[in-house]
């Protein structure tokens, strides 16, 4: 090992036992703090909170999230959670780490100590330091401003629930929860969050987007003799736009302004939590690498009891298992599996490479490992991160292999193993199931009928075949609550060939 | 840098407000749910929280996604067994797993009914919705029939049962000092002149003579503070007690049902339905219920619960056997003033023509003015007959008392409605 560790490490042990103290989180969590230095893990300052297990419900049931507005969505994830948690079919979460800064750790406290010292280790330091190094995060979200904007948000919404009513404000965001998967740029870079000028802009903006909308929906009748029958075969928008939700906010006829500006506090926060969407295997891998490195450091010092080992990799052991695909418990491939294999696998491959390492990572293989790991976590996402880094010695230690399932074909096959011949393929099959564009149906908007009866196309570009499933018809009515007019979603196989089409007529106009 | 913050004690109950949200959202579905769940519990045993299912398509979250269909391919972990080019059957791994994650879960979530608790308070509330018990605040403000005597310090005037010895002695402790005190000071001030006189008994002259009247005057002090009395009635203290009005918190309920022939099974479990929904209103509003049953036809019986609703009997119908013996039972065991009498009939209607003037008076003149209140309710669908016709008149005259008729099964809860609807309505 080469970290450079800070000299003169204490040697006093630290506290035993599964009972906790202030003091004695304390203690741990300076000594964690020591080393996480010594590896040089960069994070946001660190704020630890103990909480019940009921206020971690309520948590859990917000999205996470310390503030939020109020929606029966929360209420119902609440209920779920306080069901399974009482029923002890759950053990809940034991933490619950807020991208802030400072970076927000929760600690239950029913948690054993050795369980608080692994929440710190993995949350405080796992979780914050990829928070502020990876580049979706930098891009996407700023750590600063999140909690003053759902703060801001919460707010804003609660006057809207005053001044038009409950059920008016729950309607619209039910209607913008459903689209809120598409309420994010993937390819521009949004403009970071900043509570100030969200508050200084709000009612410019506000009277801005309601002339703006006017002026698109003027049809004065000179303007459209002047323009001819050409110009109505000009699409609107030009180009298909992808964000749903800021297309609704910026372009829905009938909004008004405040509907605007709750549609927007929507988009925002799904463009908040889209990274972590990105980033579940390295995040989780990452976090988990980390608590497992630094608890073993300190217990190299001779700081931890064999006690608190036990049970901390009994815990461990739990969170990394990866069941096979025959199993009865099988679900998925676990991201914490995978994301902790493959770090531990590129720490393997800078330090003790094999040849197969140099022929397949002839820049990884035996470089000095921090510096590989800081580059590893700062540029990539899950789908990249998997291209770029899992090893074949980690498919054959998976035993991974891949099944094509083709509806026409009445056989599954399998289409690579953990072989000479699977490993390239097996690699880009993963690590396209890590992709959204391959996860999340592409639906972009493609058509507004501007002259006509201003309905509004979706199209649905599909992807290897797949239909979207039933819900998608009561998302489509949801939509064209917020639109006010007729909505209609084609879906386009892969030659461009529109096939199926569903439809919502709607004409919310008052009759005139 | 680092902070620990126990937040522990700070705001709970924070997704309160989203809770009520779900459940004014779903009310709908809820208050199903909680219908359903009403059937099939005995009378008693409806005051508890409820499990509550909705079919979880009601409150699904829609959002666009993959469904089955096309083509998937996906990596999965632990081969044991295939190489590259294999043809599997479907589904994989023989159903362990899922083949195509998208299957697995979109069928997992929608089978599963939503579940979850309701509280006994969000039961009852749910279940009653907006209605009150009649005449209940009444009750509670004006017939305060219950008295409990607790202490309230102490007085000066009582029974010489309350006497309060060690008050009373404190108190003439006190007083004889307090009346003794000058006499004290004296006389100590005269044994301290007598001490600088010396101990000249016997001796003569001036100084044997202010001996003398010193302890004359002495004597005369000793004598005044034996006068005061040990105690005096000025000392005594007697124990308070005070009465106190309670509001009464038991009931009684009476259920009456005809089971001549003509009630068939239907009709009863039709009536069971509603005692169970009046016993419930009840447990709301009282500690301690207790229930009478009485069944009829030609001559009535008290039972219990169980016979009350299964046993049969043929017969004609004579109610006013039935009301007698409920005005007996009242006369005997809760005439004392300390019970809230609840009344409930169930009948199909039919009665002996001859009988039905004398139940109305029975029930006028005698039960109504025990009762807070007394339903009845007819489960037939025929015309009226003249019990009903003769019970009319009553309505007309006394606000305690009140009837409906039932037509299905399906009726009791909108008659429950609207017989104890809220005053105001």
């Amino acid at each position: 090992m080469n970290a450079p560790m800070p000299r003169t490490p204490p040697h006093r042990p630290l506290p035993t036992g599964s009972e906790w103290t202030l003091e004695s989180i304390e203690r741990y969590h300076l000594e964690i703090a020591r080393v996480a230095k010594g590896y040089a893990l960069d994070t946001y300052p660190v704020q630890i909170e103990i909480i019940t297990a009921e206020q971690m419900m309520d948590a859990y049931a917000s999205v996470g999230m310390p503030v939020n507005y109020h929606h029966w969505s929360f209420g119902k994830h609440f209920l779920s959670t306080e069901k399974g948690y009482r029923r002890g079919q759950m053990g809940l979460a034991y933490e619950i780490v807020i991208n802030s800064s400072p970076c927000i750790a929760y600690l239950m406290e029913e948690n054993t100590l050795t369980m608080q010292g692994l929440v710190i280790a993995h949350a405080a330091y796992g979780h914050n330091s990829f928070f502020k190094g990876n580049y979706l995060f930098r891009t996407w979200t700023d750590a600063e401003a999140i909690i003053d904007y759902l703060v801001f948000a919460r707010n804003y919404i609660s006057q809207c629930e005053e001044r038009y009513g409950e059920e008016e404000v729950e309607l619209l965001l039910d209607s913008c929860h459903a689209l809120m998967n598409l309420g994010v740029d993937r390819y521009r870079r949004p403009a970071p969050l900043s509570i100030a000028k969200e508050k200084l802009r709000q009612q410019e903006r506000a009277e801005y987007l309601q002339s703006q909308v006017n002026d698109l929906w003027r049809t004065l009748p000179a303007h459209e003799t002047a323009a001819g029958s050409s110009v109505a075969q000009k699409r609107f928008p030009p180009e298909p736009e992808e964000n749903l939700l800021y297309f609704i906010e910026k372009n829905a006829p009938l909004l008004e302004p405040w509907q605007r500006e709750v549609v927007r506090i929507v988009r925002k926060i799904a463009q908040y939590f889209f990274p972590q969407r990105q980033t579940q295997v390295m995040n989780e891998g990452w976090a988990t690498f980390w608590h497992y490195t630094l608890l073993h450091t300190l217990y190299d010092e001779g700081l931890l009891a064999d006690s608190f080992m036990l049970e901390f990799l009994q815990s461990h052991t739990n969170v990394i298992a990866q069941p096979p695909y025959n199993s009865r418990w099988y679900n998925g491939i676990n991201p914490y599996a995978l994301g902790f294999s493959m770090w531990q696998d590129i720490r393997r491959i800078c330090d003790a490479p094999t040849e197969e390492d140099r022929r397949w990572f002839p820049e990884l293989a035996g470089t000095d490992w921090l510096e590989s790991f800081d580059f590893a976590m700062r540029n990539f996402k899950d789908e990249s991160f998997i291209a770029q880094y899992l090893s074949p010695k980690l498919m054959r230690d998976l035993r991974l292999f891949a099944v094509l399932d083709d509806d026409r074909k009445d056989k599954l096959a399998v289409s690579a193993i953990h072989d000479d011949e699977g490993y390239a393929r097996l690699r880009t099959i993963l690590s396209s199931q890590y992709d959204l564009g391959a996860r999340e149906p592409n639906i972009q908007v493609w058509n507004v009928d501007l002259r006509g009866d201003r309905s509004l196309t979706l199209r649905h570009q599909q992807y290897r075949r797949r239909p979207l499933d039933a819900t998608a018809d009561e998302v489509l009515r949801h939509l064209a609550r917020l639109w006010g007019f007729t909505v209609r979603l084609e879906s386009a196989d892969e030659d461009g060939k529109i096939g199926e089409v569903r439809e919502v007529r709607v004409d919310k106009r008052q009759p005139s | 840098m680092m902070r620990i913050i126990d937040r522990r004690f700070d705001s709970r109950n924070k997704s309160a407000v989203n809770r009520q949200r779900f459940m004014r959202r779903f009310r709908q579905q809820i208050r199903k749910a909680v219908a359903e769940a009403i059937q099939g519990r005995s009378i008693r045993d409806l005051d508890a929280g409820e499990q509550v299912s909705i079919p979880t398509k009601d409150l699904s979250e829609p959002s666009f996604q993959h469904g089955r269909g096309g083509v998937w391919e996906q990596v999965f972990s632990g081969n044991d067994q295939f190489a590259t080019g294999d043809r599997v059957a479907r589904p994989l791994g023989g159903g362990g797993g899922g083949a195509g994650k998208g299957k697995a879960s979109q069928d997992g979530e929608h089978e599963d009914d939503f579940v979850f608790q309701l509280s006994r308070d969000e039961f009852l509330e749910l279940f009653f919705d907006d209605l009150e018990l009649p005449r209940l605040v009444r009750t509670q403000l004006a017939t305060i029939t219950d008295f409990k005597t607790r202490r309230a310090g102490f007085t000066s005037s009582g029974t010489p049962a309350n006497i309060n010895i060690v008050r009373s002695m404190r108190g003439a402790l006190s007083r004889r000092l307090a009346l003794g005190a000058p006499s004290q000071a004296r006389l100590r001030e005269l044994q301290r002149e007598l001490d600088e006189l010396g101990d000249q008994e016997a001796e003569e002259g001036e100084d044997g003579r202010k001996a003398r009247t010193i302890r004359l005057e002495m004597e005369r002090l000793r004598a005044r503070i034996e006068q005061i009395p040990f105690i005096d009635s000025f000392d005594l203290r007697y124990n308070n007690r005070v009465r106190e009005p309670r509001p009464t918190t038991q009931a009684v309920m009476f259920c009456v049902m005809d089971v001549s022939g003509s009630m068939d099974e239907e009709r009863k479990a039709t009536a069971k339905r509603f005692f169970m929904l009046l016993h419930l209103f009840l447990t709301r509003s009282y500690e301690h219920i207790e229930l009478v049953f009485i069944r009829h036809h030609t001559v009535a019986k008290e039972t219990d619960e169980d016979e009350f609703f299964h046993s049969r009997e043929s017969g004609g119908t004579v109610v006013s056997s039935a009301l007698v013996l409920m005005r007996d039972i009242i006369r005997e065991r809760y005439g004392n003033g300390q019970w809230n009498i609840y009344g409930a009939q169930a009948s199909d209607g039919d009665n002996w023509d001859n009988d039905s003037p004398v139940c109305r008076k029975l029930l006028g003149d005698e039960i109504l003015p025990w009762c807070q209140y007394f339903a009845y309710i007819e489960i037939t669908s025929s015309e009226p007959q003249n019990l009903w016709r003769e019970y009319q008149k009553l309505a007309g005259e006394h606000d305690n008392f009140a009837m409906q008729r039932i037509l299905t099964p399906g009726d009791i809860y909108p008659v429950f409605r609207e017989l104890f609807r809220k005053a105001t309505a």
